[in-house]
């Protein structure tokens, strides 16, 4: 009998392997965070211990520390492709972007810039509904048009997991192997197949991360949270959002829906 | 942190996943969002923030703002796309699917229902039953979801009247009653002020049944159908570290090491030898419905995404043609003699609109003209498939009982599959006829020649692959033809798009090829063509066989290059691909090939150009096949 780690699991696996098959120019977006590890955990169980494509760090360079560190001892011991790439600075962003998103935005534009210098048509990401009020309209398969954008109003329909995977030329998909999971999932699934994360998750002082980005606009919370039991714990009774610590979501009504209908994860 | 919440903490929950469907305006939103706020699962803060986005557009509060996040959602005050929100009762967790209720809008509906364990239909006191209650009841009920409850809202807009309500259930039990759905639960409710949401109303007394949150707690999640027949859609093969995996998600059954397993429609059979893992830790012995799995097989045989794995006791149904209830989502109308790409689990296949039988408008309970099936619309359609495949009556088994229609990138319709009055194919493939009495016919064979100007027969080349059969028929047909002779070429790549597409490459589907081709050539020689066939037909049984189809006009031509000659040509990188181990029964590698021991005619195409090869075979005809009446 499957227990419901099994069947969110099954269902990745299952979004997982029906991109590689569909879909030719495919990479997976690795923002070091607790969900894209998963994701590349979920990976190596779709395809035997390997990822057969190439893992992406957009890098905003405002990362932790530790984030840095975590990337590059994990790509080499899960001997993985590691394509990387910049983003430009936050002068050349949207003007009228409240300042957190501004900045954010420039992890867009790498991300354009990646995807027209190696051709992706399929870039796989590691979003969940639960997390905020656009990304719970997502599909599974996203169809990104010209200039990447999200049209958002109309979006294909998607049932019984037949996905959409082909896109016109110039355009490409956004893949959310991980859309169903829940955050305590996510925390349960770390717990249960012990997958390495950044230490900045456990409370130190008081202090924890609950969901990590730029340095300069992510701000820790309150908790005693320093081991997964304490963390699964503090939020099976939490009544504060997940990315209430992340700036660019909060500063306006519309600003995170814009960001993402112009390419933001 | 207390020692036991904490180990509480590492247990999960159940979740039941739920949409929240209903006609446009009838108030979905505005229950889902008192739902959240009434179970306390709002985050911090979600509150004041709706509050201050209605406060900006001069409106009183609006639940609804609490899941429609898109800045146009909240503008227009319309659901456009589905929200999967998360909350929890005390029995367990929730996923709520706030489905939109516009029509314009009801793929998204479908989107967000299609695999929930349930639904909740929002209905309106004041205005009661509408188009949209009784599409998405009607709708539900294809995309699989039987436990339906139904919340009848804005009972404050008709002063908690008992009367009404009950109008109101007695028109939607009815409404749904004709198209086979039972909703069970007809609730009363208020969104805007919480009554019977999560706590029982007083205003209502005279109401006795569940709150909307009790409705859904009584409901249960779908599992896996275990106890149905093993079936497994190959999603891929993979090769990683020398092991040959063949991919996929169980969707019904179970599946065990040693099993042998059954590939449709290919009909090759193989021993489970492991089932893989990653990471690599006990090995696994078994696996079950819901599973995504990888597993190895005893011999190497040839396997493709699409086929469908099962038990040999208890396979699927083989068949090209078959009827199927579709609902219509595409903007422009389905209609008879369209091909579209058919998508079954993962196989994929292009498939015409045969005839439509009746069309369904479920909002309106009539059935309508049968020329075409417009977008929201339910239909009764035959579709016929350019190639066999392996599926599944949907009553049987429902997940590999339903289609999706695409047109060109876009899906445009999904449907259920019914196989009533349609033989299974595996059944007539095997068929053997008795009774038969053979006509004979009133046009002789010379009067025949007379007409056509050459007696009819069959050049049957055969030679390994690679060895120049292909290249010499289709030139000595172009030449052949030039010169007056009516010669056609028979080849077996071609063949199996058509004639032989239900075959595969093992010994016994290649005799099969080649018995039909036999009588094909047979056929065509008796009506005075003279044809040019061109298959490997590796064994000397099968080609005696064709001889004594066709009679005397049959010619044995051995096509010779020699094994390592066309080893080195490898026109279609096949030789590589069985050395590799990935095509099994390939002739020459992995499989005999018997050369001819009596042929009327040997041509060496190691040592000598095409060209010459082509004129030998064409002194050949002439000498054999004699123009009687040389038209130039």
């Amino acid at each position: 009998m499957q227990t419901r780690l099994d069947a969110l699991e099954s269902r990745s696996i299952y979004i997982l392997r029906e991109a590689f098959n569909q879909i030719d120019r495919l990479c997976m977006l690795w923002s070091l965070g607790k969900d894209s590890n998963v994701m590349v955990w979920l990976a190596r169980k779709a395809f035997f211990g390997h990822v057969p494509f190439p893992l992406v760090h957009v890098d905003t360079g405002k990362k932790f520390p530790e984030m840095y560190a975590f990337r590059d001892r994990y790509a080499e011991e899960w001997g993985v492709e590691l394509v990387t790439g910049d983003c430009p600075p936050v002068e050349e962003m949207d003007a009228d972007l409240p300042p957190a998103a501004r900045s954010a935005a420039r992890k867009t534009a790498g991300l354009n810039a990646l995807i027209a210098a190696h051709g992706f048509t399929g870039i796989i990401a590691g979003i969940r509904r639960d997390e905020e009020g656009t990304r719970a309209k997502e599909r599974v398969f996203s169809p990104r048009g010209a200039g990447n954008v999200w049209d958002v109003r109309n979006q294909p329909p998607e049932f019984w997991d037949q996905f959409r995977a082909r896109v016109p030329e110039g355009a490409h998909v956004r893949v959310h192997p991980i859309l169903h999971w829940s955050e305590i999932d996510i925390w349960r699934y770390i717990q249960r197949e012990n997958i390495p994360i950044v230490d900045l998750y456990f409370a130190r002082d008081g202090k924890r991360y609950r969901s990590l980005g730029d340095q300069d606009i992510t701000s820790p919370i309150d908790s005693t949270a320093s081991t997964l039991d304490e963390i699964i714990a503090e939020l099976e009774v939490t009544t504060v959002s997940e990315r209430s610590g992340r700036a660019m979501d909060h500063e306006r009504e519309d600003a995170f829906e814009r960001l993402r209908a112009a390419g933001y994860m | 942190m207390d020692m036991t919440r904490m180990k509480a903490g590492a247990k999960a929950r159940g979740q039941l996943r739920a949409a929240v469907v209903g006609h446009v305006d009838h108030g979905k939103s505005t229950v889902v969002g008192r739902l959240l706020h009434e179970t306390g699962s709002l985050p911090q803060g979600k509150v004041e923030a709706v509050a201050e986005m209605c406060r900006r557009r001069g409106m009183p509060f609006e639940w609804a703002f609490v899941t429609d996040a898109l800045q146009a959602e909240r503008d227009q005050g319309i659901t456009i796309d589905s929200s999967h929100i998360p909350f929890r009762s005390a029995l367990r967790d929730y996923v709520l699917i706030d489905a939109p209720g516009h029509r314009e809008f009801i793929k998204n509906m479908i989107s967000g229902s299609s695999d929930c364990d349930a639904a909740l239909v929002v209905i309106d006191a004041g205005e009661g039953v509408r188009d949209q209650s009784r599409r998405h009841g009607f709708l539900l009920h294809l995309l699989g979801i039987r436990q339906i409850a139904v919340a009848v809202t804005k009972m404050d807009m008709i002063g908690y009247d008992a009367d009404r309500f009950a109008t109101v259930e007695r028109e939607f039990r009815e409404a749904l009653g004709e198209l086979g759905v039972t909703p069970g639960a007809v609730i009363p409710v208020s969104g805007r002020d919480g009554d019977n949401i999560a706590a029982p109303s007083g205003k209502m007394s005279w109401y006795d049944g569940p709150t909307v949150v009790g409705a859904l707690d009584g409901f249960e999640v779908a599992a896996p159908a275990t106890a149905l027949p093993l079936r497994m859609p190959v999603q891929d093969v993979y090769r990683f570290d020398e092991r040959r995996i063949v991919a996929g998600r169980i969707e019904s059954g179970s599946l065990r090491v040693g099993d042998t397993v059954l590939f449709s429609p290919s009909n090759h059979a193989a021993v489970v030898k492991t089932i893989e893992n990653w990471p690599r830790s006990a090995p696994v012995e078994g696996a079950e419905a819901g599973d995504s799995v990888g597993f190895t097989l005893e011999e190497q045989i040839f396997v493709e995404r699409g086929e469908i794995v099962s038990h040999a006791g208890n396979a699927p149904v083989e068949t090209n043609v078959f009827r199927a209830r579709v609902f219509w989502m595409g903007a422009e109308p389905l209609r008879v003699g369209k091909r579209y790409t058919l998508r079954h689990n993962t196989a994929e296949a292009i498939a015409e609109v045969e005839s439509i039988e009746r069309v369904i408008d479920a909002a309106r309970m009539d059935r309508t003209g049968t020329e075409e099936v417009a977008c929201d619309c339910v239909a009764d359609v035959v579709m016929r498939a350019q190639i066999v495949l392996a599926l599944d009556p949907a009553a049987e088994n429902p997940r590999t009982g339903r289609i999706v229609l695409a047109d060109g990138f876009d899906i445009v319709g999904g449907g259920l599959i019914d196989m009533a009055g349609y033989p299974d194919q595996r059944q007539v493939m095997t068929r053997r006829s008795t009774n038969i009495t053979e006509v004979e016919h009133r046009v002789s064979r010379e009067e025949r020649t007379r007409r056509i100007g050459h007696t009819g027969g069959v050049l049957w080349f055969t030679g390994l692959s690679g060895a120049g059969k292909s290249t010499l028929a289709i030139e000595l047909e172009r030449q052949l033809f030039a010169r007056g002779y009516n010669a056609y070429v028979l080849d077996g790549d071609n063949l199996r798009h058509g004639l032989n597409a239900n075959l595969g490459f093992s010994p016994e589907d290649r005799a099969e090829n080649i018995r039909r081709v036999g009588e094909v050539a047979a056929l065509l020689s008796e009506i005075g063509t003279l044809v040019i066939s061109a298959f490997i037909s590796p064994y000397r049984d099968d080609r005696l066989r064709a001889r004594k189809a066709v009679g005397t006009g049959f010619h044995e031509v051995f096509i010779n290059a020699g094994l390592e000659e066309c080893e080195r040509r490898d026109t279609k990188g096949l030789y590589a691909r069985a050395r590799a181990g990935e095509i099994a029964n390939f002739t020459g590698i992995s499989a005999p090939y018997e050369p001819p021991e009596n042929c009327e005619l040997v041509v060496d195409t190691a040592n000598q150009p095409v060209e010459e090869s082509v004129n030998a075979l064409i002194r050949y005809v002439e000498r054999h096949f004699p123009l009687v009446k040389p038209r130039r």
